[in-house]
């Protein structure tokens, strides 16, 4: 069991947790994930670390509620606990040499962009960080980016906020100026991702992307996941789209009924 | 005078018509009357060839001798001193190929059903009332146990036996490794491994879950750190093989691992579960071994219309237990046998269509002593279904061999160990799949009670 001991909304639909996991907070790296079940019978979801704290023993995580099991989540408090928590998952993003990174994430993909950002900047890395998002409303997390960004350019799909547009309009500007990238790294949608790389790949800039994909163990057991690579040059986008929807109308349907459940326990 | 029947007393069993629809154990096993009953067909024959052919040596006769008196509880105490999880290997344990096949009875007629009166006598100690088990005088040493499967939890039982503080590590959630999340329920019931898993508790074994050792420790920092004075590695051989045909990444194409976890561990048959799982209504399986038959049998409980096993030898060849095939087939699963997928096909939102197939014939003998299996020119055709499952085995997963300097690894992934379970590092052993890959869950016991002694050797040697 694993305690809740900070939770905060970033956006109405966006939560931030610390978690109390003193042995993953002491070996946990910027783009590596944990896997929780909320409760016991629960489903396994993989989550990025979105930070750690090593002396406080705490691990940060920061989901969007869109499905039953981060609806579940979101319904714990302060002081609740999380019946597991595994980690940490997964390879750390490399940052060995890096020396001048664009950092792109979108959306909730800010979330496990920033701590790469962050410790690209703690390695002394220049760092330029391009960050979309819907509206004003959805923003998180400026500040900390503000923070570790030598250049910070925030997007919004509507104006509400920042510049009008997408995140790939900037990033194709600054490198035509001549930005000279040791690498971008892209962190957000499957389809933003995919146009990241569609706009790196001409100027064969290498390429960074999360892939978020269908997963069990987390250790490389049930071959779920079909991610042999994460150069952004390598990965089939529209193949993980589709996987991606695999479960969908079973995802929608849990949904739906943990709605109706919480529905009958209001009335 | 021994009972002269030639045929082995009929295990009863659900019918396959009711049984393909639930989750139920399949085979629900002898009465008392029955056992006694079989126990008799034994000659008790002075050398004792069954013996030779279990992998842990278990002393048969002994043991249905007394069942045969009616002291079951005296049958149980033979087993017990050579195998540790008797409910467990006698419902998994491939007998036709082992004890069974070196019955002096099966010569001429059915072989002693020796599988069915181990299952009998442990399931019979299990309904009786618990035991208090004595929590033996500490020693005052400290091993680490990786992975809580068959392995792992008989190295770890013994260790405890003898006074150790052994603490078992589990990635998963749930302890006991594949016999939770791959072998079906209806097969083996997940409470008979519970029951072996609380009965290590009792014995003062740790067990840590949601530990993944390579990732949150590393078997460096085990040993330095924590004061492990040894380690036994037996994670199992979980990374699975695909073909790399095209269309294998389509949505509905699965991994047996994947699969059968979803519906086991993750108990997706369940209505309310909450983990996904397509339930497809023609689904080909990949494969001839007992995990292609276990998710061919989960398949069509979770309602497929259609099932087939697609392998590419003969039925000779099959490498599953013998009654897996039967009970598969009794439930209506169809065998594709001498067929080669080639392809999978999709719709245009990549779900799965269908699978194209190629015959094959048995040619000369390959490696393995088996007649190589050659592809028909022209022979394609392919089949319509909405779900594929690869059941064509796995190899160790190779998350310790990356993080533990010095270990020994075969080319294929397997860890280098002796006979003893001693491998390349000092105070490390392993055994089970992660040393010989994928094989079965006796050879895994076997192979944690032998390292279980060589790590006690190793302790008081140094002490």
């Amino acid at each position: 069991m694993y305690k809740i001991v900070k939770k905060r909304a970033l956006n109405p639909t966006v939560t931030l947790m610390e978690v109390d996991a003193p042995l993953i907070a002491k070996k946990a790296e910027a783009g590596q994930f944990i896997i929780l079940r909320v409760d016991e019978d629960g489903e396994r979801i993989p989550l990025t670390v979105a930070g750690y704290n090593r002396e406080a023993g705490t691990v940060r995580i920061i989901f969007q509620i869109v499905g039953a099991t981060t609806k579940k989540l979101n319904a714990l408090e302060e002081g609740d606990y999380i019946h597991d928590f595994v980690g940490p998952l997964g390879r750390p993003t490399e940052t060995d040499g890096l020396k001048k990174v664009c950092v792109v994430g979108g959306g909730v993909g800010c979330a496990i962009a920033l701590p790469v950002a962050e410790k690209l900047h703690a390695l002394g890395c220049e760092v330029h960080s391009i960050v979309g998002f819907r509206n004003k409303d959805l923003v998180i997390l400026e500040d900390e980016f503000r923070a570790c960004s030598d250049k910070f350019i925030m997007m919004t799909d509507d104006g509400s906020y920042g510049e009008k547009g997408v995140v790939t309009a900037p990033l194709e500007k600054l490198i035509q100026d001549g930005e000279n990238y040791d690498m971008v790294i892209a962190i957000g949608p499957l389809i933003m991702m995919k146009f990241v790389v569609k706009t790196t790949k001409p100027h064969n800039v290498p390429t960074t992307v999360s892939m978020n994909p269908i997963m069990i163990d987390g250790t490389g057991m049930c071959g779920g996941c079909r991610l042999p690579d994460f150069d952004g040059f390598k990965v089939d986008f529209d193949e993980a789209m589709k996987r991606g929807a695999m479960y969908k109308s079973f995802e929608r349907h849990a949904y739906e009924e943990t709605c109706n459940l919480l529905n009958k326990e209001v009335e | 005078m021994p009972n002269m029947s030639p045929n082995k007393a009929p295990m009863p069993s659900q019918a396959p018509d009711v049984r393909n629809k639930n989750f139920l154990e399949v085979a629900t096993g002898y009465t008392k009357e029955v056992a006694m009953e079989e126990a008799t067909r034994c000659l008790n024959c002075k050398n004792k060839p069954c013996v030779s052919g279990c992998p842990v040596h278990i002393e048969i006769p002994a043991f249905i001798k007394e069942v045969a008196a009616g002291n079951f509880e005296g049958a149980y105490d033979v087993i017990s001193k050579s195998s540790s999880l008797p409910a467990v290997c006698g419902r998994v344990c491939p007998q036709e190929s082992q004890c069974e096949s070196k019955c002096v009875r099966g010569i001429k007629t059915d072989p002693v059903g020796i599988g069915r009166l181990e299952r009998f006598v442990a399931d019979w100690h299990n309904a009786q009332p618990d035991v208090k088990v004595n929590k033996p005088e500490p020693n005052g040493h400290k091993v680490a146990v990786i992975g809580s499967g068959p392995a792992g939890l008989t190295c770890a039982g013994d260790l405890a036996k003898k006074g150790y503080d052994v603490t078992v590590f589990e990635a998963l959630h749930l302890a006991g490794g594949v016999l939770v999340y791959g072998i079906p329920e209806f097969r083996l019931p997940k409470s008979i491994v519970q029951k072996e898993v609380d009965t290590l508790k009792e014995l003062g074994v740790k067990i840590e879950t949601n530990m993944v050792i390579g990732r949150v420790l590393s078997i460096d920092e085990l040993m330095d750190d924590q004061g492990f004075e040894a380690v036994f590695i037996g994670s199992g051989a979980g990374l699975p093989r695909f073909m790399n045909i095209p269309g294998e990444n389509l949505c509905g194409v699965y991994s047996a691992n994947e699969f059968l976890t979803r519906t086991n561990l993750m108990k997706a048959y369940k209505d309310d579960s909450s983990t996904p799982i397509m339930h497809a209504k023609k689904v080909a399986v990949v494969g001839g071994g007992n995990v292609a038959m276990d998710a061919a049998r989960s398949a069509k409980r979770l309602g497929a219309d259609e099932v087939y096993i697609v392998y590419r030898r003969s039925e000779e060849e099959l490498p599953a237990r013998k009654e897996e095939v039967e009970h598969a087939k009794e439930e209506g699963i169809i065998f594709k046998l001498l067929h080669n997928p080639v392809e999978i096909f999709g719709d245009e939102n990549e779900f799965v269509t269908g699978m194209k197939c190629v015959r094959m014939e048995l040619g000369e003998p390959d490696a393995s002593g088996r007649r190589r299996p050659v592809a028909v020119e022209g022979s394609e055709f392919t089949i319509d279904v909405d779900a594929v499952i690869m059941a064509i085995g796995t190899s160790p997963n190779p998350l310790i061999k990356s993080t533990t300097k010095g270990l020994e690894t075969q080319k294929w992934g397997g860890i280098v160990a002796d006979e003893s379970g001693a491998t390349s590092r000092e105070g490390v052993f392993a055994g089970g799949d992660a040393v010989t890959g994928a094989a079965t869950v006796i050879l895994a016991m076997g192979a944690g009670k032998t390292a279980a002694e060589a790590i006690d050797e190793y302790i008081k040697s140094k002490s």
